[in-house]
C-alpha cells in the first residue's frame, strides 16, 4: 500500500510542477487581466511541491526502516542488521533514493524562494518558478518514468514462477518478500557518508536558484545587477554547502577507503569539484559587476556553466555510467541526463546571445593591477583548472568512442596540469585583497605588501633551514606563508586603524569591523582557511611515504622514524553480524611509546563486501596511518603511510566554515528592501 | 702454396710455443666465463624476493584492469592480488618497471596505464588543456590591452553629495559595506 501511495504522491507532485510551469508561462506572457493571479497560482504550486515530496520521502523512510524488502530499493540498500539511523539515511545510499532526495532538497529551496519578499522583483517571479520547476520536474520524471538499475518497484512472483519488479501487481502474481535485504554498501556506513551527500546535494540544488534568477533576468531583459544582489546570499550558501560536501567527502575517503589519501582524482570526485570551480569563480566575478558594472556576460556564462555542471555532477556521482561508452548507451538515465543538460545549456546560451547587447559593460578596465584585473586572472585560473578536470573526465570516453581503446587518466595528469594553476590562485589569494578597485600600481601594491612579503620570505628561509629541499614544497610553503601574512597584515591594519579612530579596544574593534563588512572579512577568514588547507595538501602531496610488510607478533615495521610493532590480531563476529579483524599495534618513536593503533578490516556478510578502517594517529606534525591489508598463516600484512600535515586540512575546513558563517549570516535589516536602492544610486553615481 | 699463418702455426719449430698458449687462453676464457656466470648466479641467489614495497612501487603506476580508477597497489580484489604476485615474479626475473608496464599494457590494454600513452589521438589529452588555457590567456590579454588609462589620477570621482536624506543614509550604508 505504502509504495503505491508514495508513487501516487510523486506523480501528483509531477503534475503540480507541470501545472506550475504552464501557469507561470501563461501568466507572464499571455494572460491579459488576471496575469498576476496566474503567477500567484504558479507560486503556490511551487510551494506545494515541498510538502508533497516530503510525504513521498517520509513514505520511503518508513519503508526503509520497517524492512519492506519487497521494494527493490529497500532490498538493495538495507538489511535487518543495520541500525535504524543507517536504514533511514540509506535514503541517499542508492540511485533512486538519491534522485528523490535531490528533488526534495530542490523543492525545499524552491519553496523557500517563493516565501521571500517579491514586491520589487515581480517580473522575475514567473521565470524563477519556471526554471526551478523544470529542474524539479525533470528529476521527478526520472524517478517516476525511467526504470533505473534500482527503483521503488516491488518484487512479484508471476504465475509461471518467474520473478519481476513493477509498481503495480501484474495479473495473477503474488508479492515476493525476500527474508532480508542486501544491505548498504559497507563503505557508506560511515558518519562522513551520512552527512557528505546531503551537504553536496544542498550545494548542488542551491546553485539552481542563482541560475533561475539569471535566466529570469535574461528573459525579462532586466539585465542590471539586480539578479546578482538578490542571489548573493543564495550563492554564498550554495558555495558553503558544496565546499563542506567536498571536504566531508575527502574525510570519508581518508577514513574509509584505506589508500592513505583523501583525493584520488576519480571522476566522481571531479564531478563534485567542477561546479565548485565555476561557483568560486562566479562568487568573485560578480563582485566586479556589482562594483564596476563589468563582465556581465561572463557572469551569465559562469552561472550557466555552474548549473550545467551541477546537473552533470548529480548524474555522474550517482550513475557511474561514465565508466564506459557502452554502459552509458545502455543506461536509460544517461542519454536523458545529457539531453537535459544539452537543452538547458543551449537555451541559456541562446538567451544570453539574445540579450548580448544589453549586457554591455558599463565601464572599462583601467589598471593592470586593479582588483578587477586580478579577479579576471583569478577567473582564468579557475576556468583553467575546470578545463583540465572536464577534459580528464571526458577524454577516456572520447578515446573509447574513436579508437575502441579505453584509457585511464590518473592523478599525475591532473596534478601536473592543475598544480601551477593552484599555485597561481594561492598567490592571487594573498595579493588581490590588497589591491584597490579601479586603480592600483606596482607602487601602491608594493607599499601595502612589502612588509608581510618580507615576513613570508623569512618564513621561507626558516623552512629551508629546517631541512626542506623539495622546490615544490618550498614554493608551496612560501605561497601559503605569503597568503597568510598578507591577509593577517591587512586585517590587522584595518582593525588597528579602527581602534585608533574610534577608541574601541582592539577586540571590540575587530568584532565591529568584521560586522561592518562581513563579506570582506568573511572572505579574509576563508582565504586564511584555504591557505591552511593548502598546507595539508602540500604535506601529503610532497612528503607522503609508505611501506608495507607482513608481520608475526613481535615483528616491527619502520617508517619515517616511527616503529610499528605488531602485538596481536583478533578475528571475531560483531553483534550486528559482520566479521571484524582487528589488529593491535604499538607505536614508538625514538624509544618513546606513543600508544596503540587498531586498524580493522570488517567483512559484511549481507553485502559480501569488506571495508578497511585504518588506525590513524593524527597530530599537527603528521599522521601515521596504518591499514590492515590481509592476514594469513605466514603473518599479518600492514600498509603504513606517513602523511605529514594532513590535520591542517581538516582544521582549515573548520575555519572555513566559520568564515562562511561570517560572510553569509543574514543582515539585521532585510537585504531585499535596502539593497536595490543602493544598487541604483551606485549606477547613477 | 704460399706459406700462410696456419703453416707457420704448424711449423714444428713453433709448435711447442704456440699450442700451450692457445690452450691457456681458451682455458682462461672459459674460466672467466664460468666465473662470470657463477658470479651472476651468486648475485641472483643473493637477491631476495622483491619486497612488498618494490611491488607496490610498480603497482602504484598501474591500474586495475577490471575495477574503475583504482590503482593496482590498493585494489582489494583477488584478481589484483594475483596481478601483484605477477609483478613480484617479473621483478624477481629481473624485469624493469618499464618492461612490466609494457607487458601489462600489451596484455590488458592501455587502460592499465596511469596515463594515456603519448601517441596518436591520445595527444589530444595533453594538448587540449594547455591550448584552451592559452586561448584564455589571449582573451584576458585582449581585455587588459583594451583597457583605458584612468582619465585623471584621482580616478574614482567622489560621488556627488546626495541632497535627499534617504539617499544620504543609503550612501553611508554603502560606504560601510565597501
Amino acid at each position: 500500500m505504502i509504495p503505491i501511495f508514495g508513487y501516487g504522491v510523486l506523480i501528483l507532485t509531477f503534475v503540480v510542477a507541470l501545472y506550475g510551469i504552464g501557469a507561470a508561462v501563461y501568466g507572464a506572457l499571455y494572460a491579459q487581466k488576471d496575469a498576476a493571479a496566474w503567477v500567484e497560482s504558479s507560486r503556490r504550486a511551487m510551494l506545494l511541491t515541498f510538502p508533497l515530496i516530503t510525504i513521498a520521502v517520509l513514505a520511503v523512510i518508513y519503508l526503509l526502516t520497517t524492512g519492506h524488502y519487497e521494494v527493490q530499493y529497500v532490498y538493495s540498500v538495507t538489511s535487518s542488521t543495520m541500525p535504524a539511523y543507517l536504514k533511514a539515511t540509506a535514503l541517499w545510499g542508492g540511485q533512486a533514493g538519491s534522485l528523490l532526495f535531490w528533488s526534495w532538497l530542490m523543492s525545499a529551496f524552491a519553496a523557500a524562494v517563493t516565501l521571500r519578499k517579491w514586491q520589487r522583483d515581480l517580473e522575475f517571479l514567473p521565470w524563477v518558478i519556471v526554471v526551478s520547476l523544470v529542474t524539479l520536474a525533470f528529476f521527478l520524471g526520472l524517478i517516476i518514468f525511467v526504470k533505473g538499475q534500482v527503483s521503488f518497484e516491488r518484487f512479484w512472483q508471476l504465475a509461471d514462477g518467474s520473478n519481476t519488479a513493477s509498481v503495480f501487481q501484474p495479473a495473477g502474481s503474488t508479492l515476493l518478500v525476500p527474508p532480508d535485504g542486501n544491505g548498504l554498501n559497507p563503505l557508506l556506513r560511515h558518519p562522513g557518508m551520512i552527512i557528505h551527500p546531503p551537504m553536496l546535494y544542498l550545494g548542488f540544488v542551491s546553485f539552481v536558484i542563482p541560475f533561475a534568477f539569471a535566466i529570469a533576468s535574461l528573459i525579462t531583459g532586466r539585465t542590471d545587477d539586480r539578479w546578482i544582489r538578490v542571489t548573493r546570499r543564495w550563492t554564498l550558501v550554495a558555495w558553503l554547502f558544496l565546499s563542506l560536501g567536498l571536504v566531508l567527502g575527502m574525510w570519508w575517503a581518508y577514513d574509509v577507503l584505506g589508500w592513505g589519501g583523501y583525493w584520488g582524482w576519480d571522476p566522481v570526485e571531479i564531478a563534485a569539484l567542477m561546479p565548485w570551480l565555476t561557483g568560486t569563480a562566479f562568487l568573485h566575478s560578480v563582485m566586479i559587476q556589482e562594483k564596476r558594472g563589468l563582465f556581465k556576460r561572463w557572469n551569465m556564462v559562469l552561472i550557466v556553466l555552474t548549473y550545467a555542471l551541477v546537473i552533470f555532477g548529480t548524474f555522474l556521482t550517482r550513475s557511474g555510467v561514465l565508466s564506459s561508452v557502452h554502459a552509458f548507451s545502455q543506461s536509460a538515465i544517461g542519454p536523458l541526463f545529457f539531453a537535459f543538460i544539452g537543452i538547458t545549456f543551449a537555451v541559456s546560451l541562446g538567451l544570453l546571445l539574445y540579450r548580448w547587447n544589453d549586457l554591455r559593460s558599463e565601464g572599462q578596465m583601467t589598471s593592470l593591477l586593479s582588483r578587477e584585473s586580478l579577479f579576471l586572472v583569478n577567473n582564468l585560473l579557475f576556468i583553467g583548472v575546470l578545463v583540465v578536470c572536464f577534459w580528464g573526465v571526458i577524454f577516456p570516453l572520447i578515446s573509447e568512442l574513436f579508437t575502441g581503446q579505453k584509457v585511464t587518466v590518473g592523478p599525475l595528469f591532473y596534478l601536473r596540469a592543475t598544480g601551477p594553476l593552484f599555485a597561481g590562485l594561492l598567490f592571487l589569494m594573498g595579493v588581490a585583497p590588497l589591491s584597490a578597485w579601479t586603480h592600483s600600481t606596482y607602487k601602491t601594491l608594493g607599499r601595502a605588501a612589502w612588509k608581510p612579503a618580507l615576513v613570508s620570505l623569512l618564513a621561507l628561509a626558516a623552512i629551508f633551514l629546517l631541512g626542506v629541499r623539495s622546490w615544490i614544497a618550498l614554493l608551496g610553503f612560501w605561497l601559503v606563508a605569503l597568503a597568510v601574512c598578507l591577509t593577517l597584515y591587512e586585517y590587522g591594519r584595518e582593525v588597528y586603524s579602527r581602534h585608533k579612530s574610534t577608541d574601541e579596544g582592539l577586540p571590540l574593534a575587530f568584532w565591529r569591523l568584521t560586522g561592518r563588512n562581513r563579506r570582506r572579512y568573511g572572505g579574509f577568514i576563508i582565504h586564511l582557511s584555504m591557505a591552511i588547507m593548502a598546507l595539508g595538501i602540500i604535506g601529503i602531496q610532497v612528503f607522503q611515504t609508505s611501506t608495507q610488510g607482513t608481520l608475526l607478533p613481535g615483528d616491527t615495521l619502520e617508517l619515517s622514524g616511527y616503529t610499528i610493532t605488531f602485538k596481536d590480531l583478533a578475528v571475531f563476529d560483531a553483534a550486528d553480524g559482520h566479521n571484524v579483524g582487528r589488529a593491535v599495534l604499538q607505536i614508538t618513536r625514538g624509544g618513546q611509546a606513543l600508544g596503540e593503533l587498531y586498524p580493522r578490516r570488517d567483512y559484511y556478510y549481507d553485502s559480501q563486501q569488506p571495508v578497511t578502517i585504518p588506525g590513524v594517529r593524527s597530530t599537527f606534525e603528521d599522521d601515521l596511518y596504518v591499514v590492515l591489508v590481509d592476514w594469513q598463516a605466514s603473518g599479518v600484512t600492514f600498509k603504513v603511510f606517513h602523511n605529514p600535515l594532513v590535520l591542517w586540512l581538516w582544521t582549515g575546513a573548520l575555519l572555513f566554515t566559520l568564515g562562511m558563517l561570517v560572510a553569509a549570516w543574514p543582515d539585521r535589516e532585510t537585504e531585499t528592501e535596502r539593497r536595490p536602492a543602493v544598487g541604483r544610486v551606485m549606477v547613477k553615481a | 702454396m704460399r706459406p700462410g699463418l696456419f703453416h707457420r702455426l704448424r711449423d714444428p719449430r713453433s709448435e711447442v710455443s704456440i699450442e700451450p698458449l692457445l690452450a691457456m687462453t681458451a682455458a682462461a676464457l672459459l674460466l672467466a666465463l664460468v666465473l662470470c656466470l657463477a658470479g651472476v648466479s651468486v648475485v641472483l641467489a643473493q637477491q631476495p624476493t622483491p619486497s612488498d614495497n618494490d611491488v607496490n612501487a610498480v603497482a602504484h603506476e598501474l591500474y586495475c584492469p577490471v575495477c574503475e580508477n583504482i590503482s593496482l597497489d590498493v585494489c582489494d580484489t583477488t584478481a589484483c592480488a594475483q596481478w601483484r604476485e605477477l609483478i613480484r615474479q617479473k621483478l624477481a626475473q629481473g624485469w624493469s618497471k618499464q618492461q612490466i608496464e609494457d607487458y601489462f599494457a600489451q596484455q590488458y590494454g592501455d587502460r592499465v596505464l596511469a596515463e594515456p600513452p603519448r601517441r596518436g589521438l591520445n595527444w589530444l589529452a595533453y594538448l587540449i588543456p594547455p591550448l584552451a588555457f592559452l586561448g584564455g590567456v589571449w582573451v584576458v590579454y585582449r581585455v587588459l590591452k583594451n583597457m583605458r588609462r584612468p582619465p585623471a589620477p584621482a580616478a574614482p570621482a567622489p560621488p556627488e553629495a546626495p541632497a535627499d536624506p534617504y539617499l544620504k543614509q543609503v550612501e553611508e550604508e554603502l560606504k560601510k559595506r565597501e
